[in-house]
């Protein structure tokens, strides 16, 4: 008796699983396709902030790659569904944030950086030489 | 002296960097919403009490509400509980609760259990009213004007400070519909 609902859970386990099998997501072209997972790996899990939604198994995740692939499958460009995650979660929901006001100094701050330090090491390069020819 | 000096400098101003990381890592989790000020989405949801009544955005204008998102699976709601039955009794605003992604039964069987001190529950099963509104953990708690602006988004648990800071600025909502009331009633 006992041993009974356990295998009626299994026998409707292997039922749903034989009738709801992992469908994969279909496209009209590859295109659509790369761009779906182009998008999904763009945008940002906010709630496993480090993952990707291609990444995260939460239900949220879930939901909004269902909302990528609807507007995909609706002829809406990459940029308007960029726009509709931002437009609600912030830019933050972007792994890659836009060039504004806000963002000059996280965009601009490693070339400058870069600069910054071409610059120390020719100062550094040319009083050496000095010093070489001094004492030559 | 200076080339002594100099990476001691660089050394503490590091610690000093990551020191402050460290401590303002819950905050930085808090993702901060853009909807702010901006109205409330449209909606069409079903009551959850009574399933086969909808309820739309424009039907609750008016007056100020406060919508709370909320599901049995959410451990945190229940931590949070004690204080939304207060804001619930004590709030001069409607409290609307929003189900979130949960099954019928457990949220009615929940409510049975906690206690319900919502005016009106709506359920977004599907999760597409939540995406609408940014939410992207639950508990949260929005504070919408009589206009349908949002104004307010709280992001986590309510705990005696918030609760302080929520009826505040529910207070500053009504007396915002007050006037715009008694300044309508002028005019007519």
């Amino acid at each position: 008796m006992v041993r009974m609902p356990a295998a009626v859970l299994l026998a409707f386990a292997i039922t749903s699983w034989a009738t709801n099998p992992i469908e994969p997501l279909e496209f009209s072209s590859e295109t659509e396709r790369e761009r779906y997972h182009s998008l999904i790996d763009e945008i940002r899990c906010t709630v496993c902030q480090n993952q990707s939604l291609a990444s995260s198994d939460v239900p949220l995740a879930a939901d909004l790659r269902s909302a990528v692939y609807a507007q995909i499958r609706e002829g809406r460009a990459d940029s308007e569904i960029r726009n509709f995650m931002r437009e609600r979660y912030g830019d933050f929901v972007l792994y890659t944030p836009p060039f504004a006001a806000h963002t000059y100094l996280l965009w601009a701050g490693p070339p400058l950086l870069l600069v910054i330090g071409g610059i120390a090491c020719i100062f550094m390069i040319r009083r050496r030489r000095s010093m070489l020819q001094q004492r030559n | 002296m200076i080339r002594l000096a100099l990476p001691l400098v660089v050394f503490a101003l590091l610690v000093g960097l990551l020191l402050t990381g460290l401590f303002t890592a819950d905050q930085r989790q808090i993702v901060q919403t853009p909807l702010i000020d901006k109205p409330v989405p449209d909606f069409s949801l079903p009551m959850l009490h009574e399933p086969e009544i909808q309820v739309t955005r424009d039907e609750l204008l008016g007056q100020p509400f406060i919508l709370n998102v909320w599901g049995s699976w959410c451990p945190t709601c229940r931590d949070e509980h004690p204080w939304i039955t207060r804001l619930g009794q004590e709030s001069p605003a409607q409290l609307i609760g929003l189900n979130w992604k949960d099954e019928r039964e457990d949220a009615l069987r929940w409510l049975d259990f906690y206690g319900d001190s919502w005016d009106l529950q709506l359920v977004d099963y599907v999760g597409n009213t939540a995406i609408d509104l940014g939410v992207y953990g639950s508990p949260e708690t929005f504070l919408i004007d009589h206009k349908g602006i949002i104004r307010h988004k709280q992001i986590g648990a309510i705990n005696d400070e918030i609760y302080a800071d929520l009826v505040a600025r529910i207070d500053q909502l009504m007396l915002e519909a007050a006037a715009d009331q008694a300044l309508a009633e002028v005019e007519s």
